[in-house]
């Protein structure tokens, strides 16, 4: 099977040899500024030109010209990503970046040797456009939000400080390399320097994703590294129009003098630009809420929504100077929870699904661009500057990592270890986002030296850094990400744990986390629901979410083996509505899960979809209705050694005693909803009075009501009507 | 950091309260100036009113319980010892102490406070957390948003889940069992009172 995967590259190796070869060479000369944009190269009709009579077949192939390179671009991306993942041992060692990257370069190389010209570069509009949104969507929904928000300050603190330190440092520093070479370096100015310094400064979200993804470091770091890759845009770069410090850089190049006012109204810009985007994703988010509150009458359309309302927050910003990654994940993290409880589970699969579709697709196009970009005709090559910036970029980010965690150690609880520190400094990898910035640069003599440079850091970073970070991450023994079942009682504990602390907060009299936390919960409950929650869906508390969780995990029959569980899977649970799609759970395979003989497991997969359908195959074993009761019967009871699944479900048989349910089993295939009528027909509310009553056996306890039980918590799942 | 006009002295057996807990000087004038504020007439000693009128405690869902375990049992009022001695188990831990086995386990060490929530629960104090002391906090806790077979069902689950010696209550043993994932001295703790 392994040896399967060049397949798909060589098809669309070929498929770019015979497109390279066909077309004329019609492609202008390739120049310094901003390529043009979109992947045009050619203009030439090359229809087949028979003399006047007849035409059997001709080709019109300037008539689908840009859809249909676009198109094999993509098919090219997803191929080649296809192909990564059934090439056996590969992922394991390679992340995927670099792999794409190489691709990348090859299809570059392919193209250049035929056509003797440039390959298409990628522009930064369709970057900034069209690639970069979709990622940091994807990013800003599934952020974990307690875990942001309680880093936040942070995640702050290494954004906008360590960035300036890194930025002032590595410009002030080049400058003092171009001084020292006045040969080769001369006429390179300190102002070009610092622009220098805050493109390549600045870490990439894009790259810091997909390599950390990867490796299942414990959360806190996770977010810290990525919560700081998605700020530090606001102070650093974004897009074609709101890059600040760059554009900061870049009005001081053209002013005749640069004076302190200047440099004030620059910093009053950096806070503008991060809070304006911030308000205008606030915006945006709540009134994607809103709208997704009547959504129930349409349903089908309720995702385009979301995505929709994003990109609009992310154009807007983008419009008006201010930060668009800041906007979009604002708008992302803002209409989530409301969005989640508005539509129906389709939807929310569909969006969840799309999300992940979109941003895959455009990591991967990203990538491979980087590596076709690369061979140009335009690079000009200087040792001194390329190994001195790429020192400069490891000291400066290590050494502000290590100050600026020594100075917030101090105001934190958990404390940034040392190992943590290595991390975050040895993560900051760079990426397209510096790449697309270095063309916007106005044309001056040593710009493409800038260019290549800027190459140089992002392959070495994403290859050197990228590929050895596993291996340290495991060899410096970092604390990884807890592989464990979320358990009811764990939540209940936790919940009473932060209500008593916030109780205390208030007899002390001390506003601390709990209180503002609590606080906006209020808020939240009092104000924001009502208005954004339609009336019929109920606020589910997270103690019920884990618990539904719980119970479907067992039916799935996952038993105590600990899934791989995402960062962020854990407080949303995806509900499934039908019974195919539970059996597409993890199964117990997955105890055997290892990063090192299964692929390395990429985040573009929700967590149900760990188990590809070579799961379903032991499941599909009971195919009879009755059988499939048995099954989830003997599933659904806990998994003790003994065995004994009747002692074990008695403490649940008691609430089923009131229900009885004729004829369960031949509906258990059905949807659910249709159990409603029949189910509501026979509950009785249970009274809760006497819970001491000893427990008796439940032996008499049939199957059947066994099986009305979890019916009943389908039901309590499925309560929204569809 | 405590007005000018209180000093130690001032605060009822300040030095010895400060051994045993370990809050500094300044802490404790800070938490005997929010008694003498809780303490409205003045009594120099709390009861349940003077708790109750702190405004955000009321809408605390547990906000009873917490109360209540300011007073020891059988006790109807709260002095500013015992108001100190329940603080202290927020105090952060810290991690370096290494202590004499002859002292007894400082307030804020993980036992204690997993020992101070555990007693939330277990208001009868008969060291297990039964089924109705279960549901009880739960019903609490999730008041209206869940039917009563959901909280029977989710309360079955977490004694399922914690309950090792079968017999459907939880222990203290138990408790801390099933919290041993949690980041204790992290989650209960207040930075204030460091």
């Amino acid at each position: 099977m392994a040896a399967l995967w060049p397949f798909p590259l060589l098809i669309s190796e070929s498929l770019w040899a015979c497109l390279a070869l066909t077309l004329p060479d019609g492609y202008p000369e390739p120049h310094n500024g901003p390529p043009t944009a979109g992947f045009n190269y050619s203009h030439v009709d090359p229809s087949v030109d028979l003399p006047s009579a007849l035409r059997v077949f001709s080709l019109d192939y300037h008539h689908v010209q840009a859809p249909f390179e676009i198109v094999l671009w993509i098919m090219l991306a997803s191929l080649a990503k296809l192909g990564f993942h059934w090439s056996g041992r590969v992922p394991a060692i390679v992340p995927e970046s670099c792999v794409l990257i190489m691709v990348g370069l090859l299809v570059g190389g392919v193209i250049y040797g035929v056509r003797h010209s440039a390959p298409p570069t990628l522009s930064a509009d369709a970057f900034f456009l069209f690639l970069l949104p979709p990622i940091v969507l994807d990013a800003g929904y599934f952020l974990p939000g307690r875990l942001f928000f309680e880093n936040l300050g942070t995640i702050l603190w290494y954004a906008v400080l360590g960035t300036l330190w890194n930025v002032l440092g590595i410009g002030l520093s080049l400058y003092g390399v171009c001084l020292l070479a006045p040969s080769s370096l001369g006429d390179i100015s300190l102002l070009h320097c610092l622009l220098f310094g805050s493109l390549i400064a600045a870490v990439d979200p894009v790259a810091v994703l997909s390599v950390f993804q990867e490796m299942h470091v414990n959360e806190q770091l996770h977010i810290l590294v990525f919560g700081e890759s998605l700020l530090n845009d606001a102070v650093t770069v974004v897009g074609t129009g709101a890059a600040v410090l760059y554009k900061l850089f870049e009005s001081f190049l053209r002013l005749p003098s640069v004076t302190g006012l200047d440099v004030l109204v620059g910093g009053c810009r950096v806070v503008v630009v991060g809070l304006g985007g911030l308000f205008v994703g606030l915006f945006f988010g709540l009134v994607a809420a809103l709208t997704s509150r009547f959504t129930f009458r349409a349903q089908v359309i309720a995702p385009l929504f979301v995505f929709l309302y994003s990109y609009l927050s992310y154009l807007t910003s983008e419009m008006l100077h201010f930060s668009g990654i800041v906007a979009i994940v604002t708008c992302a993290v803002t209409m989530k929870q409301y969005v989640e409880a508005n539509v129906s589970e389709r939807s929310n699969t569909s969006i969840q699904y799309f999300l992940k579709m979109w941003s895959s697709v455009s990591e991967t196009l990203i990538f491979i661009f980087l590596g076709v970009s690369t061979i140009q005709d335009i690079h000009m090559w200087s040792w001194p500057f390329v190994c001195s910036t790429l020192l400069l970029c490891l000291v400066w980010r290590a050494t502000g990592v290590l100050l600026l965690t020594a100075v917030v150690n101090k105001l934190r609880r958990n404390a940034v270890t040392f190992r943590d520190q290595f991390i975050i400094a040895y993560g900051g990898l760079r990426g397209a986002i510096c790449f697309s910035l270095v063309f916007l640069i106005d044309d001056f003599p040593k710009k493409r030296l800038f260019i290549t440079t800027t190459i140089v850091v992002i392959l070495f970073t994403v290859f050197v850094q990228g590929m050895t970070i596993k291996p340290l991450v495991e060899l410096l023994d970092v604390k990884r990400k807890k592989r464990a079942l979320p358990t009811v009682s764990e939540e209940i504990h936790s919940r009473l744990l932060d209500h008593l602390l916030s109780g205390i907060e208030d007899v002390v009299g001390y506003w601390g986390q709990h209180y503002w936390k609590d606080r906006f919960e209020q808020f939240n409950k009092k104000y924001l629901r009502r208005f954004l929650i339609g009336e019929h869906h109920q606020t589910h508390s997270s103690i019920l979410r884990v618990y539904q969780e719980v119970e479907r995990r067992e039916q799935q029959g996952v038993e105590e083996t600990p899934p791989v569980v995402d960062a962020h899977s854990s407080s949303r649970p995806l509900l499934p509505e039908e019974m195919d799609s539970i059996r597409r759970i993890l199964s117990r395979n997955l105890q055997n899960f290892n990063n090192k003989q299964m692929p390395a497991y990429s985040r573009h997969t929700l967590h149900q979809d760990l188990t590809t359908d070579k799961m379903r195959k032991p499941l599909h074993r009971h195919q009879s209705l009755t059988e499939r009761c048995t099954y989830h019967t003997i599933t659904y009871c806990p998994q003790r050694v003994d065995g004994e699944f009747s002692k074990s479900c008695r403490g649940r048989a008691r609430l089923s005693r009131s229900h009885t349910v004729c004829s369960a089993s031949p509906r258990w295939s059905e949807r659910p909803d249709s159990l409603v009528p029949a189910a509501l027909n026979h509950t009785q509310p249970s009274d809760p009075g006497p819970a001491e009553e000893e427990p008796d056996s439940p032996q008499r306890r049939t199957q059947i009501e066994r099986a009305t039980k979890k019916q009943l918590s389908f039901i309590l799942e499925n309560e929204k009507p569809l | 950091m405590g007005s000018s006009s209180s000093s130690l002295n001032n605060v009822p057996d300040g030095q010895q309260l400060m051994q045993e807990t370990g809050f500094s000087a300044a802490h404790l004038l800070r938490l005997y100036e929010r008694f003498k504020f809780l303490d409205k007439d003045n009594r120099g000693h709390l009861r349940s009113e003077d708790f109750e009128a702190v405004p955000e405690l009321s809408e605390n869902p547990i906000g009873d319980r917490i109360v209540g375990a300011f007073f020891l049992p059988g006790q109807e009022t709260v002095d500013f010892s015992s108001f100190v001695r329940v603080l202290a188990h927020f105090r952060p831990t810290e991690k370096n102490r290494t202590r004499a086995g002859a002292q007894p386990e400082p307030a804020n060490s993980r036992n204690r406070k997993l020992k101070f929530a555990f007693r939330l629960y277990d208001r009868d104090r008969d060291g297990k957390i039964s089924r109705t002391e279960l549901l009880q906090v739960l019903r609490e806790m999730l008041g209206m948003q869940v039917t009563e077979e959901q909280l029977q069902s989710i309360a079955d689950r977490a004694i399922q889940e914690a309950d090792l010696d079968k017999d459907d209550a939880i222990s203290f043993d138990e408790f801390r069992k099933s919290l041993e994932k949690v980041n204790i001295d992290h989650k209960m703790s207040i930075r204030f009172l460091e």
